[in-house]
């Protein structure tokens, strides 16, 4: 039961993660490898924060402000500079390490001693309640006519123009929404772990990825089933996935392959289910 | 009215392939009417009408659409201004949202796009209207995600959402051509009504000589970024453009 909670937990905390790259891999088709950097920004930025008086409640909330600008510096580098996305990612990653190194100036930083969000109740409530908030605040966005314009900038940038609009707008509010996201899950899980890491980014790319992927397994033709709600579902049995491997002995300096080794089979399962879906959907598109 | 003036536009500036599209070239396209451009290939045509909307810049000359100078406007400022079908079915379209959702975006273009909800669902039965029109039965799909529809299918939501908010012109870029024969007919007749009922001017590339005689009012080819010919539809046959083409195949073989 208490490997169920604390997965349970991890995964709802993970969620944020998986929402916020959901914007950019999978809404915008950016591969944004900046969020290697923005999650322990984010949990630094806390840290920061709490150290210096500032209320846990605001602390989470400067971190998703401040995570944004992380996503700024990206959009930056790969619209105006030129570069590309995957380097512009990179770069603003290898930034982040020094940042994330000079906010406190230590790569490691116990928070045991510091109020954190979780102590006004139950830890699994009070992150239920948050990412309800955060997946209804971005469904809501993503009905909106700036919602859809983001949606469409990653389906067909010269839609977005013929409508008048210039899509690197779109670009840099979809990669500030989502870096915000990721810093927010950082800050989440520095207060839920007690401790910021300067490693605590390495390899979350893959538990991000992992998350979107499994979460589009589910009921893949189900049209009522938000991208938001797979992510969350996908974060959390990735999680449950990952804690009864602990549980059954695995040695958990292995637990990375195994991180990628699930990424790499849900993706061949969902490959493979879309041949066969193109297969037998062969010839059923009606001609006009 | 679109008066292009004096028009300049060459690639690969200053190296030995330095290759002059147009050179102090003029136009002007009638107001509410159907303009066909044909050519050969490598002619200019659809380098012109990527200057007109904008995704390539001149190198000089000017371009007046009505009263407005577009010619220095970036290719979104223009768009407002300017419905552009593309040859690819998928480029007019979104094609992870549904028909509704499309339509939508096309109705708020040039009101800018804000924090409000998308689909305003008292513009549907406008929607639904202007689908009857195209009698393919999308008015009954306003769900449907775009990417399940066929090429013709999209292409038609892509002209109707091109000229939705009767841009000042219209461009079909060769709209029809990735269709096959069939839907390529059906597609052309829906745009003759388009264009008749909503009286657009409209600028038409197209390879097809009989499409470009039958559903334009004026036909003009191109040859080397020049106008070579130019003349109202009615007064050319398919034969003469023809027999225009194969003497200037014998010119470029000559040369």
């Amino acid at each position: 039961m208490k490997l169920l909670i604390t997965s349970l937990e991890q995964g709802l905390i993970f969620s944020i993660l998986a929402m916020g790259m959901l914007i950019t891999y999978k809404i915008l088709d950016v591969s944004d490898l900046s969020v290697e950097g923005t999650f322990p920004f984010g949990a630094f930025l806390f840290a920061r924060f709490i150290s210096i008086g500032v209320n846990p409640i605001l602390s989470t909330l400067l971190a998703f402000v401040f995570g944004t600008m992380a996503g700024l510096l990206t959009t930056t580098l790969f619209t105006k500079l030129k570069i590309r996305p995957l380097l512009a990612g990179i770069l603003t990653m290898t930034i982040l390490y020094s940042v994330n190194l000079k906010i406190n100036g230590k790569s490691n930083i116990p928070l045991f001693s510091y109020r954190s969000i979780y102590d006004s109740g139950s830890t699994l409530l009070i992150l239920l309640i948050i990412v309800l908030v955060v997946k209804i605040l971005l469904d809501l966005f993503l009905k909106t006519e700036t919602g859809y314009l983001l949606i469409a900038t990653g389906d067909n940038e010269a839609l977005v123009k013929s409508l008048g609009e210039n899509s690197t707008k779109y670009k840099l509010i979809g990669l500030m929404i989502a870096n915000g996201l990721v810093a927010l899950s950082g800050a989440l899980m520095a207060q839920y772990q007690g401790f910021v890491d300067i490693t605590m980014g390495a390899s979350i790319i893959v538990v991000a990825l992992a998350s979107i992927i499994i979460g589009d397994t589910i009921k893949k033709k189900s049209t009522w089933l938000k991208n938001t709600t797979r992510a969350i579902i996908g974060a959390i049995i990735y999680k449950i996935i990952g804690g009864i491997a602990i549980d059954l002995g695995l040695n958990p300096n292995d637990l990375r392959a195994i991180n990628a080794i699930i990424v790499i089979v849900f993706i061949a399962y969902n490959n493979a289910a879309s041949n066969l879906f193109r297969f037998k959907g062969k010839g059923g598109v009606q001609n006009a | 009215m679109l008066k292009i003036t004096k028009l300049s536009k060459s690639f690969n500036k200053e190296s030995d392939n330095e290759l002059h599209i147009f050179n102090d070239f003029n136009l002007e396209i009638e107001e509410n009417k159907c303009t066909a451009i044909i050519g050969p290939n490598g002619c200019g045509k659809s380098t012109l009408l990527n200057i007109i909307s904008g995704s390539i810049m001149a190198d000089q000359g000017e371009i007046m659409l009505d009263e407005n100078d577009i010619g220095k406007l970036s290719e979104e400022k223009r768009a407002i201004h300017i419905g552009r079908v593309h040859q690819d079915p998928s480029m007019g379209v979104s094609p992870s949202l549904t028909i509704l959702e499309n339509m939508s975006l096309a109705d708020k273009k040039g009101e800018g796009f804000a924090l409000r909800k998308l689909v305003n669902k008292k513009r549907i039965p406008k929607y639904i209207e202007l689908l009857k029109d195209l009698d393919l039965g999308l008015e009954d799909k306003l769900d449907t995600k775009v990417k399940f529809l066929s090429g013709g299918q999209r292409q038609s939501l892509s002209l109707i959402m091109a000229a939705m908010k009767f841009p000042d012109l219209l461009l079909l870029d060769e709209h029809t051509a990735a269709l096959d024969p069939k839907t390529s007919h059906v597609v052309m007749s829906k745009t003759k009504e388009l264009i008749d009922k909503y009286k657009m001017t409209t600028i038409m590339i197209s390879h097809n000589m009989k499409d470009a005689i039958d559903y334009s009012d004026r036909v003009i080819m191109l040859d080397k970024g020049e106008i070579v010919l130019d003349k109202a539809s009615k007064d050319i046959t398919e034969d003469e453009i023809m027999d225009f083409y194969r003497s200037k195949l014998d010119e470029h073989l000559l040369q």
